[in-house]
């Protein structure tokens, strides 16, 4: 008898638990796929476009829905491998670097040929690191330090002073290859 | 009236549930690193705590008790928690995903945190009825928040501060809860229940 009960008892408890969060479940469900935003907040957010989507929230989408991870060039290494850790995928180069010869792509920064530059603010505007520093009628210059390399600046400049120069190698800069050669996994 | 205080007090102070009673100590040491992060499991917490301690008094009283099936106590109790903190994980994806995700694996483990379901049988061992078992469990919400952000505050003072190597991380975590325990035992007789 009492084994009887216990087991009513425990059933029609689970039953009224089960409902309960079955409509809970219903009632506050999650629309929005958390993965997206969790990408978007890796990406830098220079709206560059540079990985051929109009900006970091559809790329975040692209990656979601299975594209390559590694089309961020302003994020660098350090977010292909936090999108990696992420989304379980392996690591890959950035894109346009995995070449096998020595002399890679290097990084490129803006420079602006100050004696041309007519302080328009044009490329200010469309920095989206805010890595030009200058103002209206003052020659503006370049924070070599800030800049992504996303040649945003150089199409809005009326006077065509801005190059994009490649950034010299330094001991500051240098990134060991640790993995030129690849690693076998023994078990 | 005077005798809900008096409980109140006495389980937020005196007989604190993390610091006295050594209860709930997993979240304590795990989602103590930020003072955001403990405010965000405190509230979590106190939900759970309030809504099991009053649930599983009813499910006591008036199911187990007069059928007679005080045995399966423990497994219902388990049952009612399981259920409360799957409804607040619901709740909280839902209103607030940054700190839905700031708590991360903390917050299912409220599941397994020894406090709720300290609390629970404690209602029963004790006698309460079903306002103290709302106070008691209220209470040791409070008692586990107020010590859970004290601690979160001392620790985020502790990451700036220049601490001997071999005290870093856990160690000096550790000891600072050993102080702060042996300071609350300084609320013992501050009030004493009949």
């Amino acid at each position: 008898m009492t084994l009887i009960s216990a087991l009513i008892v425990l059933g029609v408890l689970a039953l009224i638990f089960g409902s309960i969060l079955g409509y809970a479940a219903i009632k506050y469900k999650v629309d929005a796929d958390p993965l997206v935003d969790q990408i978007d907040e890796i990406l830098p957010q220079t709206q560059c476009g540079q990985c051929g989507y109009p900006g970091c929230k559809p790329y975040a989408q692209a990656i979601a829905d299975g594209d390559d991870i590694n089309k961020c060039p302003p994020g660098g290494d350090n977010t292909i491998h936090k999108i990696a850790d992420l989304t379980g995928r392996e690591y890959t180069p950035l894109a346009g670097t995995e070449s096998d010869d020595v002399a890679e792509e290097v990084k490129k920064v803006a420079y602006i040929r100050e004696d041309e530059c007519i302080g328009c603010t044009k490329c200010i505007q469309a920095c989206p690191v805010d890595a030009i520093v200058g103002a209206s009628k003052a020659m503006h210059t370049v924070i070599t330090d800030e800049c992504t390399g996303c040649d945003l600046c150089v199409d809005p400049c009326p006077v065509d002073c801005i190059d994009m120069l490649p950034l010299a190698q330094t001991t500051q800069s240098w990134k060991w290859q640790l993995d030129a050669i690849p690693v076998k996994q023994v078990h | 009236m005077t005798e809900y205080i008096l409980l109140l007090l006495a389980t937020v102070l005196v007989n604190n549930f993390v610091l006295v009673k050594f209860l709930g100590l997993c979240p304590f040491m795990g989602v103590s690193g930020r003072v955001e992060t403990a405010v965000g499991m405190s509230l979590a917490t106190t939900f759970v705590l309030t809504l099991a301690s009053f649930t599983s008094y009813l499910i006591n009283n008036y199911i187990l008790q007069p059928l007679d099936l005080t045995f399966l106590r423990t497994l219902s109790f388990i049952l009612v928690i399981a259920v409360v903190v799957q409804f607040t994980e619901m709740l909280l994806h839902k209103t607030q995903p940054t700190l839905y995700r700031l708590l991360g694996i903390f917050l299912p483990l409220i599941t397994t945190n020894c406090a709720v379901l300290g609390v629970a049988l404690l209602n029963v061992n004790e006698q309460h009825n079903a306002i103290e078992s709302i106070i008691y469990g209220f209470g040791a919400a409070i008692g586990f928040s107020l010590v859970l952000i004290l601690f979160a505050a001392i620790r985020e003072r502790l990451a700036a501060a220049d601490i001997p190597k071999s005290f870093q991380g856990t160690a000096i975590a550790m000891v600072t809860a050993g102080l702060m325990s042996l300071a609350f035992m300084g609320f013992t007789g501050l009030i004493k229940l009949s």
